[in-house]
């Protein structure tokens, strides 16, 4: 393979476009599983009870707190790119993308803050 | 007592590999300097493309340290941290011997993307007036200055991923001429670029954008495509 | 992708944009208040607003998440055009079931 990784992906954009593509894969694997767990209150009350009192343990917290952050930053980021492709083009993308992943972190911060 | 850089050059074809070589330093020296170097003192079997050496012609692109670049236009002193420096073809094209790349591919794309004037008057006709304020016109303004010289297409992970991708330059191009008056060849030109590999495959990665020499912004010419596609095909004028 | 591969992303996209707030609100609601199961239940069976939206919300995703996991598996691994396909539109079909199976385990009563 001709030269290293290239260095224009430290660019902010490059990492934004990264970070949607990995959060919407995350998203993907994690979203039948979330249909899977409400599915078991099909089965009874108690048992979707006693999954989410599993669901307290600081592990599943942690992660619950990472897919808040993926769910914010690709829904901000996916917002940047309908802007960019239906109105007409606006600088500062890399303002853009830097403000998403921060507000992404205030808005997991806030979660994490809650379940602990 | 000069400094010296240490220069890593690709040589081979595809499957090669990078050769280190030792070049004085000297004041505003440019990669295509160093270049020029190592193949009039030190190997004269290097090949290497370049033509104007001033800027305007884009023949001399190459990778630096992984980011093509045009090399008279890349002062050593802003890339060669250390002293080191590693340079070697454009990406996603065929490596025809050590820096100079098929550029082929990428005029097939541009083909592909057909963007060619397509008339609709003959000389007997009257003159288009075409006035430079328009948003149309404005717009293609903005995305005409293209030399080809590749940098975008290199610097293009969709490239890189899709063997398909028509790529930033040949869309841009169409873009300019879906904004242009006179061109009549729309249709094809939308139906073109709005499957498989057209500009539907754009991410707005943006690398583009950040490196072309000439300033031009593919990402927001491919958008607009976008639109105009999207336009046509919610009209019927183009299908999948 | 193409066109109308592309509509469809980028509409279910814009239609989720709303909907994905909201789930955010409930998902603050719902860990502020320490909800059981009980407590959500109570408040989902039967409602007709809960199960429009998160059925929308099902139908939107199915469309959405397959043709993005369709663009990954089409740019990121060997797999031919077709093979691509049959698994974004297995996934889509996967995730609209599971889905509105989960709709229907807290809306019904």
């Amino acid at each position: 393979m001709i030269g290293r990784a290239a260095k224009h992906r430290d660019s902010a954009l490059w990492i934004a476009a990264m970070v949607h593509r990995i959060s919407g894969l995350a998203l993907a694997i994690f979203l039948p599983l979330h249909f899977l767990a409400l599915g078991l209150a099909l089965e009874s009350e108690a048992r979707l009870e006693s999954f989410l009192r599993w669901s307290d343990q600081p592990l599943v917290k942690a992660a619950e707190i990472a897919l808040v952050f993926l769910f914010t930053v690709h829904l901000l980021g996916g917002l940047r790119i309908l802007v960019i492709e239906n109105f007409d083009w606006r600088d500062g993308q890399k303002q853009l993308a830097t403000l998403a992943a921060a507000l992404s972190a205030i808005v997991a911060f806030a979660f994490l803050v809650r379940v602990f | 007592m000069t400094t010296e850089l240490s220069v890593s050059l690709w040589r081979g074809a595809q499957n090669g590999r990078y050769e280190t070589y030792r070049v004085p330093q000297r004041q505003s020296q440019t990669v295509l300097d160093v270049v020029t170097f190592v193949q009039r003192h030190i190997d004269p079997t290097l090949s290497y493309r370049f033509a104007c050496r001033v800027g305007v012609c884009g023949s001399c692109a190459m990778t630096v340290n992984g980011k093509p670049r045009w090399t008279c236009r890349t002062h050593i002193a802003k890339v060669a941290s250390g002293g080191k420096l590693e340079i070697g073809p454009l990406a996603n094209l065929p490596v025809i011997k050590d820096l100079a790349t098929d550029m082929q591919p990428f005029f097939e794309k541009w083909q592909q993307a057909e963007g060619a004037f397509a008339p609709t008057k003959t000389r007997h006709d009257a003159i288009s007036q075409i006035r430079p304020d328009t948003p149309a016109r404005k717009a293609a303004d903005a995305a005409i200055e293209c030399i080809n010289c590749g940098v975008c297409y290199a610097a293009c992970d969709t490239v890189r991923w899709n063997a398909d991708y028509l790529g930033p330059a040949a869309l841009t191009r169409a873009w300019t001429l879906v904004n242009d008056e006179r061109d009549g060849g729309n249709i094809a030109r939308l139906q073109a670029i709005a499957g498989a590999g057209g500009c539907h495959a754009c991410h707005s990665h943006q690398s583009c954008q950040e490196l072309c020499p000439q300033a031009l912004n593919p990402t927001a010419a491919i958008a607009g495509l976008k639109r105009r596609t999207a336009a046509a095909y919610l009209k019927g004028e183009i299908k999948i | 992708m193409n066109v109308r591969l592309y509509l469809w992303q980028r509409a279910t996209a814009a239609v989720m944009a709303p909907l994905v707030v909201v789930h955010i609100a409930v998902i603050f609601y719902a860990t502020r208040h320490g909800m059981s199961a009980a407590d959500i239940l109570s408040r989902t069976r039967g409602s007709i607003a809960w199960a429009a939206f998160y059925g929308l919300f099902v139908f939107a995703v199915s469309i959405h998440a397959s043709i993005g996991v369709r663009n990954v598996l089409s740019e990121w691994t060997p797999l031919n055009e077709r093979r691509v396909d049959a698994c974004a539109v297995f996934f889509g079909f996967a995730l609209a079931v599971l889905g509105l199976r989960a709709v229907a385990a807290v809306v019904l009563t």
